[in-house]
């Protein structure tokens, strides 16, 4: 390394020194309150969901299960309302994490390449955000199921 | 051997300084509400201004703007030689498509956010240079376009960082004249590119700051002018943390007593607009020079001005390969002499 690579160097971490002192940092204690709030409140409505269905009569698989398919679908609506991103825009991980914001990434992103088509762009993109989930989520599984079949025998 | 109108290390100056003569500003309904709304000539109703898609209310953005940038100087469109424009959308498409309807050559640019400083540069020399005698500067961007093109889609329940910045919905355009009355473009300090290593892509103000004060730094150098030269030195879109920092680097890099400064991001909107650090984009250093700035100069409560247009050079797939965010900044001196 020559000497206005050092240099070039040092100033870069100068900057950075600069850099740290000048920018806001995130409200996190705020945020935390919030995600809390939000994210809980979510979680109480599905709640009272599965206590109802069974309650009701369903079994207690098929009233997770239905839950699930509602609460999605109503993670869909807010977003086709324009609804959940003012949401998420002050919940945070409060409304990312639950099932809702797993069908706000992907309503969204349908909804926001329905103009390419729907091959190209609904078809191509509808996983653009939600994709890693999925992926990672089917490797977690199979990897899981695995460990069980080696269990097992 | 140097040629015959440059100045030191970066800046040109021009001879016979071409005219700005008539300029228009139009910008999304969000613009509108911030403090500056009686000083566009057009505040939309909403953000598809009529048409089918994002892209194409951009386009018609922009083509309204140079349109009626030209009949407010009682030009025909077939006075326009030339126009230089450019926006943030992959392959400049809200710039080619609005060239499609016009008669005249185009020379599509792209600096990012710095476009508008780009644009007026160039035609500025062309017509100093004796190639063109009118020639019209543009540039736009949308809210819409540059969210699905940069960041998530616009339904997207995402929390934004206080350091993140609103692209804006805004459109300037100039028309540059070889004769006639009206501000000057006198020099022009073409930007370098600058990589301090910032990778935050919702921090643009820190990846610029720096391009801008290195081109204002160099502006000062390479004409010898004092710091208080201009009544106003204003840069494009470094919004609040990058403001910040800006001024920061004048201390460090020597520029005492601090110039006149501000920052378009950070005039744009008002402070309870929800739009964290400020604005951006391309539109948002257009619209304030071609709504508010230029009508005060032509009042006369700006009588020097230096526009610092900056941009950030990156592009989403840099950014998810890791690179750091290079910057650049051009500044137009427009005075009124």
């Amino acid at each position: 390394m020559n000497a206005t690579d050092k240099l070039h160097k040092i100033e870069i971490e100068e900057y950075e020194q600069l850099v740290k002192t000048v920018k806001p940092k995130p409200a996190v204690f705020v945020h935390c309150i919030w995600a809390f709030v939000v994210g809980g409140f979510i979680c109480v409505i599905a709640q009272y969901m599965v206590n109802y269905m069974i309650m009701a009569g369903m079994s207690k698989q098929d009233a997770f299960t239905s839950t699930s398919v509602i609460m999605i679908f109503l993670g869909a609506l807010l977003t086709g309302l324009g609804i959940y991103d003012e949401i998420g825009a002050k919940a945070g991980a409060g409304s990312i994490v639950p099932i809702t914001g797993f069908a706000n990434s992907i309503v969204a992103a349908a909804m926001e390449f329905k103009r390419e088509g729907y091959v190209f762009g609904v078809g191509a993109r509808i996983f653009s955000v939600a994709g890693p989930t999925l992926l990672f989520g089917f490797v977690v599984s199979v990897l899981i199921g695995l460990i069980k079949v080696f269990m097992n025998s | 051997m140097t040629a015959p109108k440059k100045r030191g290390m970066q800046t040109v100056v021009l001879n016979q300084p071409p005219v700005l003569t008539s300029w228009a500003a139009v910008v999304g309904p969000k613009e509108g509400e911030g403090p500056w709304a009686s000083d566009f000539d057009w505040v939309l109703d909403d953000y598809n201004f009529g048409e089918k898609t994002w892209e194409l209310a951009e386009s018609k953005l922009m083509r309204e703007t140079i349109k009626l940038a030209i009949s407010k100087g009682n030009y025909q469109e077939e006075d326009i030689e030339v126009m230089l424009a450019g926006d943030l959308l992959n392959q400049i498409i809200a710039t080619s498509f609005a060239a499609r309807e016009f008669k005249m050559p185009l020379l599509g640019l792209y600096g990012a956010c710095s476009t508008m400083a780009e644009a007026l540069a160039v035609a500025a020399m062309l017509i100093d240079g004796g190639y063109f005698l009118k020639a019209v500067a543009s540039a736009c961007s949308h809210h819409h376009t540059a969210e699905r093109q940069f960041r998530f889609p616009t339904e997207q329940g995402v929390q934004k960082t206080p350091s993140s910045q609103w692209t804006a919905t805004a459109s300037g355009a100039v028309v540059l004249d070889a004769l006639g009355i009206g501000p000057r473009v006198t020099s022009i300090t073409l930007g370098r590119v600058i990589d301090m290593g910032q990778t935050d892509a919702s921090d643009m103000g820190s990846a610029m700051a720096p391009a801008a004060v290195h081109t204002i730094k160099t502006h000062f150098q390479d004409l010898q002018r004092p710091n208080d030269y201009y009544d106003l030195i204003v840069t494009g879109d470094l919004g609040k943390v990058g403001m910040a920092l800006a001024e920061q680097l004048f201390v460090k890099d020597g520029l005492v007593p601090r110039p006149n400064y501000s920052d378009c991001g950070v005039l744009l909107f008002d402070h309870n607009q929800g739009v964290d650090s400020g604005g951006s984009g391309c539109g948002c250093s257009a619209a304030m020079l071609c709504g508010p700035l230029l009508k005060k100069m032509h009042e006369g409560q700006i009588n020097r001005l230096l526009l610092v247009a900056t941009g950030a050079l990156m592009s989403p797939v840099s950014q998810f390969q890791g690179e750091t965010i290079p910057a650049i900044a051009h500044a137009v001196a427009i005075e009124n002499i």
